[in-house]
């Protein structure tokens, strides 16, 4: 308690120095919170979106399918069997079938992956309802990333060509009912919906289907001979990983800040033991022991991290509220990197996240002030207390 | 009386042996293109939207099974191999120094971004093995009076389900070809002219691909030079020639 006691006294005497080396840490403090409370948020944000766009509550893909090799997209479809089918009527599960085709916006050509989706469908939320019209063309939806890149809107027809099972070419023209707006990029880029019965009568391939989605809120993992189950969390791996990665990218600017810090922390340190050699003599002479100076001066420089979370408190905690509540605009654009972005990000910060970054930053600084500390246990009282250099 | 009754009965016969059937049609045809091997030169013009390349290539082939084509110019496509054996497709380019397998949905991916497609590139099977051929008209196309013949596929397996020819009636060759989706959609267009005797046979020397759905004034295949039934080593079409 006499050294708590002590070092405060000793940190409010310093003044400016104890006051500048308190801001740094509690910028940091600051910075690492709303960091990760922008990549918890990112990430939150993501998930759901994937899970209601595309991920469901898993998948069932036909046994030759691989999203990553679109040589497998021929052979990747067939009947839809007895079990998948039962569901799809119960609403708990919903067929797309794919195939590899060619647009032609204004005379353009551009490779698209063609997908035919359930107009009734209420399994995913891309807006299927808008392909119930009927038109002399086949009605497409697409997301607005395809609507940019091949320059279409609502409204334009448009020539598509593809092959049916055979390899056999044909082609038609269809009109865009519906650009939608939708943050996961892997449902939108290159790729164009259009009512699964066409697809299925234009491929030649009846009551066919490459994939079923799970509904977000339905429970589906029975095995099906032909189809592998994808869970929820395999389809969340890619995205996750790219989180991970980001939180290690993001972390390298506070590691920087955090080590300047410390270094100042670390300077103060052995300043003030330099400095204070005869203060340090007088102690041990009154009778402190050796280790209790170190903790004097470890508490010391250990509490420069408390009042740094003082200090950041009177200014973070508004900031922090703030963003809470308006979130953080991505620039245009920023979703092209392929991880589902919204056009604002809000930040999410967990007691766990709060607690550990303090903890982190204390440790640490508690860490870095006993190490200079530590040169008082060698010090000879008499010569501290004449202030000889040791 | 009785003559005239005769001549009104003998002309539609007469006529009707005057017109060769759709397959007559197609043999003949495969008489002039068709050849044991073939050694060219050629350039390739390609008409994008936005401006007009020229490709020379030089190319050996024997049937329609294996081929090697070596492009010699521009700079950019200098060196750049490739080599058909059957169904399969290899390149070399040197930029990468690789031998890269077309293979899947590359195939359908534009040759040097011309009108054709890697796969039509490698679609010359002969038309009889795939098609019902039959006369559907006449018609003068180009100057020249021609037989219009309709190819109806034979099977499913095929990539385009109906092609259109106009054949010109003296030479058997043709002219004009028009190849259509399933829908009816027409696809593609190929134009063939500046037609010279080769030897016993009469050759194109100039083809315009125009992929119908697409902006553009096609690419034009024009010969240089070309010699039929010579003999090409064996060594040609193996990768080792690629690099």
């Amino acid at each position: 308690m006499l050294a708590i006691k002590l070092a405060y006294r000793n940190l409010i005497g310093a003044g400016l120095r104890t006051w500048l080396n308190v801001f740094v840490l509690s910028f940091i403090y600051v910075l690492i919170i709303w960091h990760y409370g922008i990549l918890d948020g990112w990430n939150e944000q993501a998930n759901k979106d994937m899970k209601v766009w595309e991920a469901g509550n898993g998948h069932y893909w036909h046994q030759s399918y691989d999203p990553y090799d679109f040589f497998t997209l021929e052979e990747s479809h067939s009947q839809i069997p007895e079990i998948l089918q039962k569901a799809t009527n119960e609403g708990i599960v919903t067929p797309i079938l794919l195939s590899q085709a060619t647009v032609y916006p204004d005379g353009r050509i551009q490779s698209m992956l063609l997908r035919g989706i359930t107009p009734d469908q209420k399994v995913v939320a891309i807006p299927s309802a808008e392909l119930n019209v009927e038109l002399e063309e086949i009605p497409a939806i697409i997301g607005r990333r395809m609507a940019k890149s091949c320059k279409l809107k609502e409204g334009d027809i448009t020539t598509i060509r593809w092959r049916d099972v055979n390899g056999t070419f044909d082609a038609t023209e269809v009109k865009i009912v519906k650009v939608f707006n939708c943050n996961v990029p892997s449902v939108d880029a290159g790729q164009m919906y259009i009512p699964i019965e066409k697809l299925r009568e234009m491929m030649q391939a009846p009551n066919e289907a490459t994939i079923f989605v799970i509904g977000a809120d339905a429970e589906m993992s029975d095995s099906v001979s032909g189809w592998a189950y994808k869970d929820y969390d395999f389809l969340m791996t890619e995205m996750n990983e790219m989180m991970k990665m980001k939180k290690v990218g993001g972390s390298f600017f506070y590691v920087i800040l955090m080590l300047l810090a410390m270094l100042a922390i670390f300077d103060t340190q052995v300043l003030s033991i330099f400095k204070r050699q005869k203060e340090i003599g007088t102690y041990i002479a009154m009778g402190m022991t050796r280790p209790q100076v170190v903790s004097l001066f470890t508490v010391e420089g250990a509490m420069h991290a408390i009042l740094a979370v003082i200090v950041g408190a009177i200014y973070g905690v508004p900031f922090l509220l703030w963003q809470m509540k308006t979130g953080m605009s991505m620039p245009a654009g920023s979703d092209d990197m392929g991880i589902p972005i919204a056009e604002s990000i809000f930040p999410v910060y967990g007691v766990g996240l709060i607690v550990s970054t303090m903890l982190l930053v204390l440790i640490i600084t508690t860490i870095v002030s006993y190490l200079p500390a530590r040169k008082i246990s060698k010090m000879k009282p008499t010569d501290a207390i004449k202030g000889k250099i040791q | 009386m009785r003559y005239l009754a005769a001549i009104l009965l003998l002309v539609p016969t007469f006529l009707w042996a005057q017109e060769p059937s759709g397959k007559e049609i197609l043999q003949r045809i495969d008489k002039n293109m068709a050849s044991k091997s073939t050694i060219s030169t050629s350039k390739m013009v390609i008409h994008g939207a936005r401006q007009t390349r020229t490709i020379e290539a030089k190319s050996w082939g024997i049937g329609d099974e294996k081929s090697f084509t070596e492009y010699l110019a521009p700079v950019r496509e200098k060196g750049t191999k490739m080599l058909k054996l059957d169904d399969e497709l290899w390149i070399f380019s040197p930029g990468s120094d690789r031998i890269i397998k077309i293979s899947g949905h590359m195939l359908r991916q534009s040759l040097m971004g011309s009108d054709l497609s890697y796969e039509d590139m490698m679609d010359n099977a002969e038309l009889l093995e795939d098609y019902d051929a039959g006369v559907i008209g006449s018609e003068i196309y180009d100057e020249r009076d021609c037989w219009i013949v309709e190819l109806q596929a034979k099977t499913a397996e095929v990539n385009y389900q109906t092609r259109k020819m106009w054949v010109d009636k003296d030479r058997y060759i043709p002219l004009k070809e028009e190849l259509y989706a399933k829908s009816g959609k027409l696809l593609k267009k190929l134009e063939l002219s500046d037609i010279k005797k080769i030897g016993n046979r009469w050759y194109p020397q100039k083809m315009v691909f125009k992929d119908m759905l697409k902006k553009g004034d096609g690419t034009e295949f024009i010969i240089d030079e070309i010699e039929f039934d010579k003999e090409i080593p064996e060594h040609i079409f193996t990768k080792a020639a690629l690099k």
